[in-house]
């Protein structure tokens, strides 16, 4: 039996994305991914800080050492911008999936809703965000 | 019975997504939960050192929850990045090598994890 080709449907070329703008709601969804793949690559380093920071008193002295002194290599900065975004990376992938369990109960799927929610992801996680990530720098 | 092999296999249909659509829901929610357990403690007034902190782990009922939610974290991951490889990556050699390699960073991972909570 001869194969026919079968149709393709392609979303728009990798090429056509920085020149589309995205309602919210797309933002709020490609960040849900993009989150959710750093946590996954990052996640030997979240494990990390869960067995330094719990393990032992002593432990704990390397887990707080790793903000200021650094981990090998890496300075103490870097690991607290790195850490700063997986804090974003972890309230922002909560939200937005809150967010799809409240539509998925309530049916609450309309245009307007759906940009309304994908506004309260946003700000709601970057508020908290700034409020956590302060407390890593140490301002209060 | 209707042959579901070969040519014939069930590749979608309906109950196909379902369970990793549900799955993903209910592992969300139990990380939810425990996420939510976790920042009242933490916030909770006094400074914050080793004391309160593995305070918070010492509980029975904290230990269960937090060996739960590590389950939970590594079914969520899998079937989350398993999309993303199968939207992204078309070769199905490669796809299978990323997708074995996420099974195997998973396993890995979460056995860290669960070593780590058996100690304490």
């Amino acid at each position: 039996m001869a194969q026919t080709p079968r149709p393709s449907f392609t979303n728009i070329h990798i090429t056509q994305i920085v020149g589309y703008r995205m309602p919210l709601a797309a933002v709020v969804s490609i960040l849900h991914r993009i989150s959710g793949g750093v946590m996954f690559l990052l996640l030997p380093l979240i494990v990390w800080l869960f067995d330094t920071s719990l393990s032992s008193e002593v432990s704990y002295e390397r887990f707080v050492a790793a903000f200021d002194t650094g981990i090998g290599f890496v300075p103490g900065i870097v690991v607290k911008l790195v850490v700063l975004g997986l804090i974003w990376a972890y309230l922002h992938h909560f939200t937005a999936g809150l967010r799809h369990v409240r539509m998925d109960v309530t049916h609450a799927t309309t245009k307007a809703q759906g940009r309304r929610s994908a506004a309260f992801t946003l700000v709601f996680s970057l508020v908290l965000t700034v409020l956590l990530g302060a407390k890593l720098f140490g301002v209060y | 019975m209707s042959e579901r092999h070969g040519s014939k296999r069930l590749v979608v249909g309906a109950h196909y997504g379902l369970r990793d659509w549900m799955s993903q829901r209910a592992t969300a929610v139990l990380m939810a939960i425990f996420t939510i357990v976790l920042l009242v403690q933490v916030l909770m007034p006094g400074p914050m050192g080793y004391d309160k902190w593995s305070g918070i782990f010492a509980a029975q009922w904290m230990k269960v929850l937090t060996f739960v939610v590590i389950v939970a974290l590594a079914w969520h991951a899998w079937v989350g990045v398993r999309d993303i490889w199968m939207d992204y990556i078309k070769p199905v050699w490669l796809r299978l090598v990323l997708q074995v390699g996420t099974l195997a960073w998973l396993v890995g991972c979460t056995g860290w994890a669960l070593q780590v909570l058996w100690r304490l």
